[in-house]
């Protein structure tokens, strides 16, 4: 929040002032540490009891930067307590023993402590605990700027944007990792104020429509937070909230663009079984699966989406973001989504606005490839068809479907149906018109079918893709469905990111792991626009297939896209199918994290999902920044949505695993 | 003054040999550099807190010492925190003997840990006396002479 400048005045006084609650049942050593701390001018708070402690953390949840607390304890194992604080206020927490035995020391690494000291604590230990504060912090700082950065990358040259994030928490930060003191300072005064102690937004169906309409209003390019803001006028909502929800929206569009297929994503990968493409059933292979398995996409509606002919490449779970994404949306979205209600109106706009702005549409055949075999996990479905060439904003459906149960029957027929725009029907065009092409693409991994038809259509979503992909993003003119917004068509089509946005995508949507909140407009979108998939991750997800990872970022990128936009049942299915995926590792798409982004959407949503509680902190974010945990705070996903982000980042490197392993589309309310 | 200058003399020589004894060890140091203007009387507060906690545990352990069979963990568990808090005060002998009653507990040796709590209880009530005559000798002789640091 504040700018930089405030951070300034805190990190003058920092270490001082740092408030310190101490644990002990033994009074000596707690009057001892209290003055040792006091010596070290922190602001100290004594207790004797642990189970007093948690009252006193809960009470005051921002009360308190660090928690000292004695190993053995006689109402409360100091581990337990240990656990607790770490999973109810994420602070940072001290172990301390007299006892300094190998065992010991591991349990308390293995629970989480940041640090163990030896008693007697010398105040020498005691000056330096400020580092793990500002460590922890920085690294939830840095995921959100992963997230953003990834953006930051695609947009270098869009400094204004930059000057507006700075403005916001989270923006400014992540921007400047020169201003790596800053940002440290700025983490701190963050954290006062920031959404760290904020309480959550949530990014309902209609709050993401708003949002993603705003953006579309605005371009992708230009929409600022402070602007958006503006055009959505929701009382109540900061600038903050929007910079973050932004932050992950972006990246939600790279990922679905970008599905990078090398990423392997892991979480496809891992649960990927072997992504048979070859046809719709390919996907059907992972994503249906898994798709199916999370009871998102009604086994019938991965066989459809199968013919849909997602069968294409079986993407990879590569895209294990985009599902993740996906989920997250979805389970923003239960709640609302109907997001596609209102996106639908875009997206149909002609242009299956791919919900997967982000997504590159441009998936080039190699994305499509990629995507493919994201895809695969995704259901692939969408992006297969992309990736053979057209992904007309093919295997959005399936994405969107991810999001909305309901809608998978259709999506998956949409598939088949329509254009099935998800793959590659449209190679080069606008498979989004199909509307539910686009979403398909979009979902599916995006990568695939980005190629251009999907994402042509996107030119709604390109809005959108350009979001994060903006960048780099070029969709090749896909018509991503991303859709999701009429705006983002127009931009859909500049999304050219044949191969670029990919790239960018995946870093976005790396980053964007987190947006999930917006998936909940994917959601919606399912269910209203069947064709457009939107499904950024057609879009992204392609062009994803360049960077592994892109496939998450293509989740990414359309998260709104995915939601809703309305894509014609195809979508939902393939949402469904993607969510399904989801829940699985629906990755598979996300495997190759480049291929499927489409899928990955789906899957990236359900992996963001999961992830967040992995707390994905930007670690996932495999090519770029894409940091993906962003701000989890703000966001009633937060965690979702940085487990998601982590995803992404992860869809490169195995850590995605586990991550989408938990996508279950379930959340994902069709 | 004379009187006080001998106080302080006394005083000094005290807490010298209670290190040379080896009572105490440099964690006494460290609290008595805690002491500041804002706490004058630090180390006396903690010692006191000390032996106030440390007086219940030693009741309870001989208790515990009492019964039949022994119960090892209760003990190791009670001489745990009751090291904890001497190693604070930087009761060197008393931390010693603890370690080994613990050490008794583990190998389930029950005559060691009635033999080593002896010894403890005795060095444990000899540094109480000790340092209550330490201290009481401080507040005669001004406060500056508790801060000042041995070499």
């Amino acid at each position: 929040m504040s700018t930089a400048s405030s951070s300034v005045t805190v990190s003058d006084q920092f270490p001082a002032g740092l408030r310190v609650l101490v644990v002990d049942d033994d009074p000596t050593c707690l009057r001892i540490l209290e003055k040792m701390l006091g010596t070290c001018l922190y602001e100290v708070t004594k207790c004797n009891r642990a189970e007093i402690a948690l009252d006193m953390l809960r009470t005051n949840k921002n009360g308190y930067d660090i928690v000292i607390s004695d190993v053995h304890m006689p109402d409360m194992d100091g581990f337990k307590l240990l656990e607790q604080v770490g999973l109810e206020m994420d602070l940072p927490v001290i172990m301390m023993s007299a006892d300094d035995s190998k065992q010991v020391v591991m349990k308390g690494v293995t629970h989480g402590a940041c640090d163990y000291l030896i008693k007697p604590v010398r105040i020498e230990a005691l000056k330096n605990i400020w580092q793990h504060v500002v460590r922890k912090r920085k690294n939830e700082w840095k995921d959100l700027e992963q997230s953003g950065s990834v953006e930051e990358g695609d947009r270098q040259p869009k400094p204004s944007e930059e000057a507006d994030y700075s403005s916001s928490a989270n923006e400014g930060n992540w921007r400047t990792s020169k201003r790596r003191k800053d940002e440290e300072e700025e983490i701190e005064e963050r954290d006062d104020t920031s959404t760290l102690k904020k309480p959550r937004v949530v990014w309902s169906v209609e709050l993401h429509q708003q949002f993603v309409s705003a953006v579309n209003q605005l371009g992708i390019d230009k929409a600022v937070p402070k602007k958006i803001l503006e055009l959505m006028n929701v009382p109540g909502l900061t600038r903050e909230n929007v910079a973050s929800h932004l932050q992950k929206y972006r990246l939600y569009l790279r990922r679905l663009s970008g599905v990078s297929p090398h990423q392997g994503n892991s979480f496809i990968s891992s649960h990927s079984q072997e992504p048979p493409y070859g046809s719709l059933s390919s996907l059907s292979g992972l994503d249906f699966q898994t798709l199916a398995a999370t009871g998102q996409i009604p086994a019938q509606s991965l066989a459809t989406l199968q013919a849909a002919g997602l069968a294409r490449s079986a993407a990879k779970p590569g895209l294990p973001m985009p599902l993740v994404d996906q989920r997250n949306i979805f389970s923003f979205d239960n709640q609302k989504l109907r997001f596609g209600e209102g996106q639908p109106q875009h997206m149909s706009s002609g242009k299956q606005m791919n919900l997967l702005h982000g997504i590159p549409t441009t998936m080039d055949s190699k994305q499509l490839v990629n995507l493919h075999h994201s895809a695969q996990s995704l259901g692939s479905l969408n992006m297969q068809a992309s990736a053979h060439g057209n992904p007309s904003g093919q295997s959005s459906p399936l994405l969107m479907q991810m999001a909305q149960p309901q809608s998978r029957g259709q999506i998956l027929t949409e598939t088949s149906g329509g254009q099935v725009p998800r793959l590659p029907t449209s190679v080069g065009h606008p498979i989004l018109s199909n509307g539910a092409a686009g979403a398909m693409l979009a979902i599916n991994g995006i990568g695939e079918n980005s190629r251009g038809t999907g994402y042509n259509s996107v030119s709604q979503t390109s809005s959108v893709l350009n979001f994060p992909l903006n960048h780099s993003a070029e969709l090749p003119g896909n018509s991503f469905p991303l859709g999701s917004t009429p705006g983002i068509s127009a931009g859909m089509s500049t999304l050219t990111t044949k191969g670029g946005f990919q790239e960018e995508i995946n870093s976005d949507i790396k980053g964007s792991g987190g947006f999930m909140p917006s998936y909940d407009i994917f959601n919606d979108l399912q269910q209203h626009k069947p064709h457009n998939w939107e499904l950024q991750n057609v879009g992204f997800a392609f062009d994803a297939s360049q960077h592994s990872n892109s496939l998450q970022a293509s989740v990414d990128v359309t998260p709104s896209v995915l939601v809703n936009q309305g894509y014609s049942s195809s979508q939902r299915n393939v949402q469904n199918s993607n969510v399904s995926a989801m829940g699985k590792p629906i990755f598979s798409v996300g495997e190759g994290s480049e291929h499927g982004i489409a899928l990955n959407v789906g899957q990236h949503l359900n992996s963001l999902l999961v992830d967040n509680s992995t707390r994905v902190k930007s670690e996932r974010v495999t090519d770029t920044s894409c940091q993906p945990t962003l701000l989890p705070q703000h966001f009633g996903q937060e965690d979702l949505m940085s487990a998601i982000l982590k995803q992404q980042d992860g869809l490169g490197p195995a850590e995605n695993d586990f991550e989408f392993d938990g996508y279950s589309l379930d959340n994902i309310p069709v | 003054m004379e009187r006080n200058q001998q106080l302080r003399r006394q005083l000094a020589s005290m807490r010298q040999s209670l290190f040379d004894q080896g009572h105490l060890d440099e964690q006494f140091i460290l609290l008595e550099e805690l002491q500041d203007d804002a706490n004058p009387n630090f180390v006396e507060e903690v010692v006191t807190l000390h032996y106030r906690d440390s007086a219940r545990l030693i009741t309870t352990i001989e208790r515990a010492l009492e019964k039949s069979p022994l119960d090892f963990n209760k003990l190791d568990g009670y001489m745990h925190q009751f090291k904890g808090s001497s190693t604070s005060i930087g009761a060197k002998k008393v931390k010693a003997e603890s370690t080994q009653f613990r050490e008794y507990c583990e190998a389930g040796n029950g005559e060691g840990c009635m033999k080593t709590f002896q010894l403890l209880k005795r060095d444990y009530a000899t540094l109480r006396r000790k340092l209550e005559a330490y201290f009481q000798l401080a507040r005669q002789a001004g406060p500056n002479e508790i801060a000042c640091r041995p070499k």
